[in-house]
This record gives C-alpha cells, sequence and structure tokens, in this order.
C-alpha cells in the first residue's frame, strides 16, 4: 500500500515517454516471433537459418569465446575513438589558429574520409602489424566527424563574445580556452556521437579484412571465422552482440552529452511548457 | 530648456574624436568626418536612423577597429589605460553572455581575463551584481533569465571593472516598452550614484531624451554630426519627467531635428 503519490512531473514522463520503450520491444518481439514461425513452418535448416532459440542457446554456450572477442574489438573502438577525439580536436583546434595548416591539410582529411575503409583496411594490413591496422582503421573512418564539427564549433562563436575579448585584450590562448572550445562543445559531442559508431565499424571492417588473412580473435574475425565453417548460429549470435555494443556505445555517448550540456545546451534541455 | 549647437564647456574631454572616417573592406562609407568630443561624467546619446554609422563610432572608441582616416585622443590617465581595455565596458544590443557558464562567471570575466586576483575579483563581481540588484541569481545560468535580467547581467559585466566610460549600442531595443523604462530609470540612477560618463546608440527619440543631457543628432550614412541638442531637464528624471509637458517638448524638438537629418538639409 503507498501513501505517497508520485510526483506530477513523474506521471508526465512516463506518459510521454511509454510508446517509447513498449513499441520497439513489441516490434522487437513481434520480428523475433515471425522469425521463429518461418524456421519452423518452412522447416529450414540450421546451417541456411537458425530459429532464434538455436542463436539464444548458442549465445549462451558459446558465451567464453563471445565475450572475450568482444573485449578485443572494444579495445580496438574504443583506443580508436580516443584517439579520433584527441586527432579530430587537435586538428581542428589547428586548424582554427592557422588558415595556412588549414588548407595545407583539409583536402587530405576529406580524402581520408571518403576513401572507403574497406578499400584501405587490406593496404594496411600489408604495411601495419595487425593490431595496429586495425586500430588504424577504427581512427580513420572516426576522426573525421569529429574535425568537421568542432571545426564549425569553433567557427560558430558569437560574434559579439569575439568583440568583448577583444575589448578586454584577451590572449589567443585566453579566447580559445574561454570562448572557442566551450562553444564548440556541443559541436564536439554530436561528432563523437557519430564517430563512436563508426569506431565500432572500423574496427569490424579491419577485424574482416585481417581475418582472410588468418589472425585475430576479435568479435568480427569471429563472425568471418564461423561463416567459413558454416557455424550460422554463432554468427548470428556474434552479429547480435556487435549490435547491442553498437546500441550502448550510442547510448552512453549520448548520456554523456546531455551530462556535459544539461545545464545551458538547448539540445539537452527538455522543453518545459 | 533645450538649445541646439550649445554643448556645455564643463569638464575637459575624457575622448575626442577628429574628422573620423570609416570604410569598411566591402566599400561601405560608414563615417565621415565625424567630430565629437565627449567629457567627463556626461551621459550622450548619439541618435540617428538604423545604418547610420552610430555603432560604428562606438565600436571604434571600443578599440574595435581603426578609423581608415582621422583620429581618436584620450586625455591623461585614460590614453595609458586604454591599451589594456580597463578604461572602456560595452553592453551590446544583445545581451551577449556565455550560455555555458554562470551569471557569476559571466560578468568575473573581465576580471579573469585581467588576471585580477580571485578573491578580490569575487567580491568586486558580488559588487557589481548587488548594483544592478541581481545578487541572488549569482548561480543561474543565462538561460535561466528573462530578457532585462540578462541585459542586467550585461550592464553588471561592464561595470566590474569601474570603467570611466560606459560604451552602450542600443542596448534596450530588444526588450519590452515596461522592462524598458525600469532599465532606463535604473541606468540613470547608477550613473548617477557611481558617476561615469556613457555613450548611449539609440534610435528611439523619446530614450534619448529621457535618459541624455546631450544628443548627438547624425546624418544617414555616411554618419557625421548633424546637431547636438543639450537637455538642460534636471536629474533625478523619473515618471513625472516622462509625463510632462517639457519632455514633450524636447522629444518634438529632437525629433524634427532628426526628420532634418534625415532629409540631408543642413
Amino acid at each position: 500500500m503507498s501513501t505517497t503519490a508520485p510526483p506530477p512531473t513523474i506521471t508526465r514522463t512516463r506518459t510521454t515517454e511509454w510508446p517509447q520503450i513498449v513499441l520497439p520491444i513489441a516490434t522487437l518481439a513481434l520480428g523475433i516471433l515471425a522469425w521463429d514461425l518461418v524456421v519452423r513452418v518452412k522447416d529450414i535448416p540450421p546451417f541456411i537459418l537458425p530459429g532464434p532459440g538455436l542463436v539464444a542457446v548458442t549465445l549462451a554456450s558459446d558465451w567464453t569465446l563471445l565475450w572475450d572477442s568482444l573485449l578485443v574489438t572494444l579495445a580496438t573502438t574504443f583506443a580508436g575513438l580516443a584517439l579520433a577525439l584527441a586527432g579530430g580536436v587537435g586538428l581542428a583546434i589547428l586548424f582554427n589558429q592557422s588558415r595556412l595548416i588549414e588548407h595545407s591539410l583539409y583536402p587530405y582529411a576529406v580524402i581520408l574520409q571518403v576513401t572507403p575503409v574497406v578499400a584501405v583496411a587490406p593496404l594496411l594490413l600489408v604495411y601495419l602489424p595487425q593490431q595496429a591496422a586495425v586500430l588504424a582503421c577504427a581512427w580513420i573512418v572516426a576522426f573525421f566527424p569529429i574535425l568537421a564539427n568542432t571545426t564549425l564549433g569553433l567557427n560558430s562563436v558569437d560574434r559579439n563574445l569575439v568583440d568583448l575579448f577583444e575589448i578586454y585584450g584577451a590572449s589567443r590562448i585566453a579566447v580559445l580556452l574561454r570562448l572557442k572550445l566551450p562553444a564548440a562543445l556541443p559541436y564536439m559531442l554530436g561528432g563523437l556521437k557519430i564517430a563512436g559508431g563508426l569506431s565500432l565499424i572500423g574496427a569490424v571492417v579491419a577485424e574482416i579484412a585481417a581475418g582472410s588473412a588468418g589472425a585475430g580473435s576479435g568479435l568480427a574475425y569471429r563472425i568471418a571465422e564461423s561463416s567459413y565453417r558454416l557455424n550460422i548460429p554463432r554468427m548470428f549470435a556474434a552479429l547480435i552482440l556487435l549490435s547491442i555494443t553498437g546500441i550502448a556505445i550510442f547510448l552512453a555517448l549520448s548520456l554523456l552529452s546531455f551530462l556535459v550540456l544539461r545545464r545551458w545546451h538547448e539540445s539537452a534541455i527538455a522543453g518545459e511548457q | 530648456m533645450l538649445s541646439i549647437n550649445a554643448p556645455p564647456a564643463t569638464n575637459a574631454p575624457i575622448v575626442t574624436l577628429h574628422g573620423v572616417a570609416k570604410r569598411f573592406a566591402n566599400g561601405t562609407l560608414a563615417l565621415e568626418g565625424f567630430d565629437l568630443a565627449i567629457r567627463n561624467g556626461e551621459f550622450v546619446s548619439l541618435l540617428g536612423p538604423s545604418g547610420c554609422g552610430k555603432s560604428t563610432a562606438l565600436r571604434l572608441i571600443a578599440g574595435l577597429g581603426e578609423p581608415t582616416s582621422g583620429s581618436i585622443s584620450w586625455s591623461g590617465a585614460e590614453s595609458s589605460r586604454r591599451r589594456n581595455g580597463l578604461d572602456v565596458g560595452f553592453v551590446f544590443q544583445e545581451p551577449t553572455l556565455m550560455p555555458w557558464t554562470t551569471v557569476f562567471r559571466n560578468v568575473m570575466l573581465p576580471l579573469a581575463l585581467e588576471g585580477v586576483d580571485h578573491g578580490v575579483a569575487t567580491q568586486r563581481v558580488s559588487q557589481a551584481l548587488e548594483r544592478v540588484g541581481l545578487a541572488s541569481f549569482r548561480d543561474a545560468y543565462p538561460r535561466e533569465l528573462s530578457g532585462g535580467m540578462k541585459m542586467r547581467v550585461s550592464i553588471a559585466r561592464a561595470l566590474v571593472t569601474d570603467p570611466p566610460l560606459l560604451l552602450m549600442d542600443e542596448p534596450f531595443a530588444a526588450l519590452d516598452e515596461i522592462t524598458r523604462f525600469r532599465l532606463n530609470d535604473d541606468l540613470l540612477e547608477l550613473w548617477r550614484t557611481v558617476g561615469y560618463t556613457v555613450i548611449f546608440v539609440t534610435h528611439s527619440v523619446f530614450e534619448s531624451v529621457y535618459l541624455s543631457n546631450r544628443i548627438v543628432v547624425m546624418t544617414p550614412r555616411p554618419g557625421r554630426v548633424f546637431a547636438e541638442l543639450t537637455v538642460d531637464a534636471p536629474y533625478p528624471r523619473d515618471e513625472s519627467f516622462r509625463t510632462s509637458a517639457e519632455y514633450a517638448r524636447c522629444c518634438r524638438i529632437a525629433s524634427r531635428t532628426l526628420s532634418r537629418a534625415m532629409e540631408g538639409m543642413s
């Protein structure tokens, strides 16, 4: 028996968010049900399409193997993301401070971005040790959104605030630290959110490419390996684990963005009516 | 009580503009042959139509950009302080606050940039916030404040360095009338009690008459001084001045002068 009614704000939040949580879950449940039905009714063999039950069983029975692989892929993804953050923000600051450097390097940052990483990965594997090549792939795809967004942010500073800093004789470093970087923070976090997913993609692409060379132990390598062995249930299990990882990275970075910006930026402030 | 082209010969000028011209990179000639002397303790309004170069003149005085020709000279002590920017406070048309930090840290910015000791700075920021009646909002973020309160923060920031000269670029133009009247009164009160010099850019005849003891009417672009009006009405000015026949008469004269300036009649 509860004595206190929930505060009205919570009730309102629940009513607005309730369909957002329940509807995707219902869709998922329906999808799994349909998947299961198709496999049963058509009597499809597991090496072509395993049913959801078998995938779940495989996920549990191969858990140790898959979990270790997941940790390898995660380590690559986060190392790539960290390097991308450092490289992207660092380059953006450099570009912002010097037109000369910007004009010299920016086209090559774009070229790096538009060249498909799938095509670059085999070459990197020739020239770099495997771990470094995988990391390089994750970095290449992840750094550009951070660079592009941070550059945009650094250039989107309120003109009047720039004038104000000039009136008070602020140094270049003070303008950068007290004005430009805080103003660029929302853009930077937006870039980071995109880069998180891309870093995972870069790591996976490189692992797959490396997998055909016969070495590696990441989650994507498990997928490639299972494919050669026609272990389709394990492929599905690894794929699901990768999806969940991608979602988790996105949610974690969204949460980070919200926590950093919640006091001041429009994107993190709930509409109050 | 209102005389034309007869500025009072009171104090020595603190800043003088001699034949200042400003041409922008795109070829626009914003100011030409602009002469103006601002004396210590004055409340001067620059009155003119949009685009007449009054904001440009204010920015040049603040040290934002250099005049294309002519010169700006400062008296005595100010000429040396000028270099580190401590002698002017600037209030923009928008509040121009940093949204990512608190009211307190926004007001502290000029002192932080100057490298003023934190303890001293804290005290001065508190004092500045008290002056504009926002002492209890020191930890609020700008987005949590109303338009009028943001403008008060902006004024507190301009005053925190105790500048002898306060430059205001249509600071109340975007506010509703009730808020504007209140801020006008509060600004006059601050000016009388603290005793700095104000250059106030506006396109409102009524605002300029209410606030200033001298109105500089400017011609359309390229801006130059068309006429100077002295408003002799005594301070403190309040609601009774705003509704007086004297105020209406001054506004009529200022308005007529502005119309003549816009027709280009010298």
